[in-house]
Parts: C-alpha cells; structure tokens; sequence
C-alpha cells in the first residue's frame, strides 16, 4: 500500500532534481541503464515478434526478420472470419469477467474479514489460506479435473471458473490493503448504525480501490491467459477459451502460426482495455485523506 | 438527552484487568470531561460506553436505561474520533449525511437537519468539498457535524483536538464549548490535557492507572486536589510538594522550620503542597528559604526556581523586580493555599 502510490513522487521528484545535475554519467548508471535497455528489449522482442509474425504470409514465418517482407493483414480478416475465434473470445470474456467480479467481492470479503475481526482460529484460517499459494497449479488439476467430473462440471463455464472464483493471492493482498484503513472509520460506521456488511461496502471498499484495481487486472490477464486448466477440463471446441483454442489453429500436420499470433494479438486487446480502465483507481492518498493532516 | 451512569465498570484485557471499578453519575447536558495520563483507561472508559468496546463486569445506563446489552447505534450516542474519521471519499454533505442514514426521518427533514448543522458550524459553504479539500480544522468540524446531526442523548469526545496546532486547539476548545451551550447535550470529553479540562468541563474525572482519582468542578479539583496525584497533575507547573512531620505545633519541614498549621490530626508524616502561583518572595512570614537558581521571566510574572533544604521548588516572583539568580529568598505562603497530605496514603488531610 504504502510502497506503490510512492512510486510516482519519487520518480517525478528525480527527474526535476535531475535536470540542473549536469555531471557526466557515472559507471554506476551507465551500467543500470543499460540493464534496463537489455530488459527493455527483452520484454519487447515476443510481442514485436508477435505482430510481426502475424503480418506475414505462411511461407515467410520462420524467417526471422522482424520485418515483414510483404506485409498483409490477410491472417486478420481469415480470424476474425473464422467463427471459432468469435467463439471463444466470447467465451474468454465471460470467464475473465465473472472470475474477475467473484475475486473483487470474495477476496475482499475475507481479506476484510481477517484483518478487522478478531474471532478463534484467525490466524490458522489465514495461514491455511496462505498455504495454498504454496501448491502449483500443475498438482491441482488432477483433484480439480476429478471433482469436476463428479460433479458434471466437466466442459462448462463452471468447470473452467470455479478454482479461481476465489484466490489465495487475492485474499492476501486485500488483507494487506484493509490494514491501511484505520479502525476509526469502521468504528464510527458501527455508532452511525451500519450493520457490518454495509461497513464493508460503503466504508471500507471505496477506501481501498486502487487494490481492488491492482486486484482486478491480475485476476482478468490470469484467467485470461490461463491454459492448461482450461485445456484440461473442455473438450469440445465450442468450449475453448482463446489460449487453448489457438494452439489449435491450423491443421493437424501444421501449426499455423501466423494465424496463432494474429489471434494472440487481438486477444491483448481486452488486456489493454481493462488495464486502461483499473490502472485510472491506482492513485494514491486516497485513505489518508480523511484523516489527520 | 439523557444522564448517564457507570456502576463499577471494569475492563480486562486477558488477564490484565486495565479498568478497576469506574463509578460516575453524569447529569443531563453536563459536560464532563475525563482527563489522565497516557494509558490510564480513559479511551477505554469512553469506548465502553460507545459499545465498541465489551464491558467485563458493570452497569452502563444512558438516561435510565441499561445499555450493556446494546449495540453501539442502539444506545443514541455518537462519537468524535481523534483522528475525525471522516470518509475521504465523500462530500462533507454526504459525510454529515451519513449520521442520519439509519434514521427514518423524512427526506425534505434530513436535508433541512443537515443544512442546519453546517450553519451551526458554519460549513455551508464547504459541503460539497471532499475532505482532501478541507483544513484539520474544518475536518473536525465535519467530524463533528456528523455526530451532530442525529442529536443524540450523549456526545463522546475522544481526543478531538489533539491533531490540530496550538492556536486551532484553542479556537476549536471554545467553538466546542459554544456548541454544548447551544446544543445543551450530555458531553463526554476524553483528553490528557489538562487545560483542556479546566476550560471546558463543568466536571472533571481524573483518572490514573484504571482508577478515578477525583471528581470534582475545575475549582474543586484545582484548589481542593484530592491526593498528590491530583495535585502535581492539574495546573502547571506542578504543585510544589514538601516532605514534613505534623504535629501539634505545625509541620516540620526538613532543615527544621516549623510552618503553623490548624490542622487537627494525629502527628504523622506529612507533604506540605504549595502551588509556585502561591509561593512568593516574603520576608515577613517565611516558610521556605533558598538560593535561586533559574529564572524564567513569562513578561507579567517570572518562575524562580530554588534550592531549599526540602530540594527544588518553584515559586513566582514579581516580573518587573525578581531576585537575581544566586541570590538567597524568603518565601512564605498564605496559610488558606496550603494543602497537606498524608505522606502514606497521599491523601488530602486538609
Ligand atoms: N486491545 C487491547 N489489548 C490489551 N490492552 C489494551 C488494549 N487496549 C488498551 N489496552 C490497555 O488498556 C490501558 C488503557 O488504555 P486506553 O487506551 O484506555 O488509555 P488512554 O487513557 O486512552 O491513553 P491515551 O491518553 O494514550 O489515549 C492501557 O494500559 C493499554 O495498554
Ligand atoms: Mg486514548
């Protein structure tokens, strides 16, 4: 909490103080800027390769140019044609969606629970909890794959969301958050007569928006790029989100991969919207506001 | 409206008992405020009668009716927190509108409640603000209003002023005593310090350690302290207190001065309390002599602090002609600003 929100006041803070700083560069920074350019490029290189790939024709894709010698946007039209892709993007939307809203509310619900209840067995229900972020994902999907099929939830909407309808992650990181709002508020929302659920919701969630914001964006990119539960629990096509839907695309003797990097890119386009939107909430100072100076 | 009262209140924490049978009766639309020492029980005490805080054996009973049982927005209070607890994302509007959500008022009635509020405090103009907009002391002020607006039997007051600078204290003290004059509720004021206390109470409870030391008016428990604790606590500086034995003739101060005094006791040990207000240069009828050894002139007025036989005192001299540092004083007392305690129990024997 305290460590985000100041991350822009010092940045902005060193580039005014670095202006009048005309000493030449030391090795010091020479050496960090030039790690931040290998990182730099090393976090651009998969996604310029991913447009890149995606305006190429077949024939030209494991040639490594990164630009296109005949550029064409001819893989576009031919996905966003292809009714599979409309299929399962809807199909990814829904999922990210309701996943993301059941995060909001449930892991909030328990993060606030934990942090200003004090009832028995608190800190082992938290550490348990905790325990879970613990197990990988690749140990779970056998238990998660047999109970769905115990309980018919095998190639569902519900078969897919329910391991993340709530996470672990989630609920620690609102924990962490509602300690920053004071007792104080939650106090004098109990003597002004709200009943603890309405405190929850009128007092205590507006305070703590820009996790709720942080929360939302890691929730809808990891449902939305999930793939091998997804994989796992769907089998007929209509099913398919988008990651296991395209590594399917093509024939079966070839992965056509200009056509997966095509749906790759439209597919970032939720991504960017919902950070777009989120990333508005992660301003700070709200809480201190209210209080003292 | 209502009184208010406390039958043997105790708090423990665990095995820690914090609060040792607190007993008060608070009258309706007095102004009492509670006034300790760091740690002695006052929030505690205050937070018990909001209901945030369980009893663990004891009677509340706010205007007759016993509301141990009762959830805090049952029990017709309201609350000021120190650090205001206004929501920061709400218009002051809506923060002082927030008093009245669980009320079944009419809605024409709320609006017109709140707008008379915020004129009392003279906040039309900052409702629709945000509190990030707001002066502290316009926050406490909305912090305030918000209590206000439901007009409840009792006013809880914990620390409100502490987070404000000196001159918006002071301004703030007398806008609250104001307010209670107007508005003529039961208020209960949490606060260590004891100007606060003196200026606003109609009574003071001086607490310490999770017991009531004294209940009194700002007179009584100025000019009649109850025990030492009482005396060296309100008024500033702290009550001189002087080690001596009673007897018939009077106290025997150590390096053997006798002061006169009727009192009818038992010869005992005793401490002869002097407050530096009462303590003057006085060559005619001294009980105290030493050298001088500080001086602080506060302009109409200045501290000497002196070295007697009983150790440092602190005594006021005239502020245009004091004695100079290093030079021996006598200094004497009338014999009515005397207190004497039992140097046992730290009783008041006067
Ligand atoms: N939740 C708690 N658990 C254990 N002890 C507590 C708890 N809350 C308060 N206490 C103890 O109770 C005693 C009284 O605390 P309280 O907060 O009432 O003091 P106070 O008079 O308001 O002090 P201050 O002037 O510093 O606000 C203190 O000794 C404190 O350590
Ligand atoms: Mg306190």
């Amino acid at each position: 909490m305290v460590a985000t929100p100041d991350i822009p006041r010092a940045s902005s803070a060193a580039l005014l103080s670095s202006k009048p700083d005309k000493r030449p560069p030391n090795m010091g920074q020479i050496i960090r800027w030039l790690l931040l350019f290998i990182g730099g490029v090393l976090m651009i290189m998969p996604i310029a390769y991913m447009i890149s790939t995606s305006l190429k024709w077949p024939h030209e894709v494991y040639n490594v140019n990164l630009i296109p010698e005949e550029p064409t946007i001819e893989n576009y039209t031919y996905v966003l044609e292809d009714g599979r892709f409309y299929m399962w993007f809807v199909n990814s939307i829904i999922i990210a969606t309701i996943t993301t809203i059941s995060n909001l509310l449930f892991d909030s619900l328990v993060g606030y629970t934990l942090c200003k209840f004090r009832f028995p067995g608190r800190t082992i229900i938290f550490i348990a909890i905790l325990s879970t972020l613990m197990i990988p994902t690749e140990m779970l999907v056998i238990p998660w794959y047999l109970m769905s099929q115990s309980f018919g939830w095998l190639d569902s909407y519900w078969g897919i969301m329910f391991p993340g309808m709530m996470t672990a992650f989630g609920t620690f990181l609102m924990k962490q958050f509602f300690e920053s709002v004071p007792d104080d508020f939650i106090e004098a929302a109990r003597i002004d007569g709200l009943n603890e659920l309405q405190i929850w919701w009128t007092v205590a969630m507006p305070l703590v928006k820009p996790a709720l914001a942080a929360l939302a964006i890691f929730v809808f990119l990891g449902n939305w790029t999930a793939f091998l539960w997804p994989l796992i629990v769907t089998n007929s096509v209509d099913m398919y989100t988008i990651p296991v839907g395209l590594s399917g695309f093509g024939d079966e003797a070839d992965v056509a991969w200009e056509l997966i990097m095509t749906g790759a890119a439209i597919s970032t386009i939720p991504t960017l919207i919902v950070f777009l939107i989120f990333q508005r909430f992660i301003i700070r100072g709200v809480v201190m506001a209210g209080l003292k100076g | 409206m209502a009184n208010l009262a406390l039958h043997n209140l105790t708090k423990s924490y665990g095995n820690t008992e914090v609060l040792h049978g607190i007993s008060l009766a608070v009258d309706d639309g007095e102004f009492v405020v509670f006034v300790g020492p760091s740690g002695c029980g006052k929030s505690t005490t205050l937070r018990m009668i909001a209901g945030l805080e369980e009893t663990t054996s004891g009677i509340i009973e706010i205007g007759g009716r016993e509301v141990n049982n009762l959830e805090p927005k049952e029990r017709d209070i309201a609350m000021v927190f120190q650090n205001y607890a206004i929501y920061p994302h709400m218009s002051v509007k809506k923060n002082i509108a927030f008093g009245l959500r669980s009320s079944k008022m009419p809605k024409p009635d709320k609006e017109k409640r709140i707008l008379d509020v915020a004129g009392i405090l003279d906040m039309v103009d900052l409702l629709e603000r945000k509190p990030s907009q707001l002066s502290g002391g316009q926050r406490q002020r909305v912090a305030i209003g918000r209590a206000m607006v439901r007009d409840p039997a009792v006013f809880l007051f914990d620390e409100p002023l502490s987070n404000l600078d000196a001159q918006l204290r002071t301004q703030m003290r007398l806008e609250i005593k104001k307010l209670h004059q107007r508005v003529g509720n039961t208020i209960i004021f949490v606060t260590h310090d004891q100007v606060e206390a003196m200026t606003m109470a109609d009574r003071i409870v001086i607490m310490k350690d999770g017991h009531i030391q004294q209940v009194g008016t700002p007179e009584e428990v100025f000019h009649r302290p109850a025990n030492t604790f009482v005396a060296g606590f309100i008024g500033a500086p702290s009550m001189n207190l002087l080690p001596g034995q009673l007897d018939a003739g009077g106290i025997t101060l150590a390096g053997g001065r006798i002061v006169p005094h009727p009192l009818q006791a038992p010869a005992s040990d005793v401490l002869l309390g002097v407050r530096p207000d009462d303590l003057h240069p006085d060559e005619a009828n001294p009980i105290l002599s030493g050298k001088v050894t500080v001086r602080e002139p506060l302009g109409s007025e200045t501290l000497i602090y002196v070295e007697t036989p009983s150790g440092e005192v602190i005594a006021k001299a005239d502020g245009r002609t004091p004695p100079q540092v290093g030079e021996t004083v006598n200094l004497g007392a009338a014999m009515e600003n005397l207190h004497v305690f039992d140097a046992q129990t730290q009783q008041a024997l006067t």
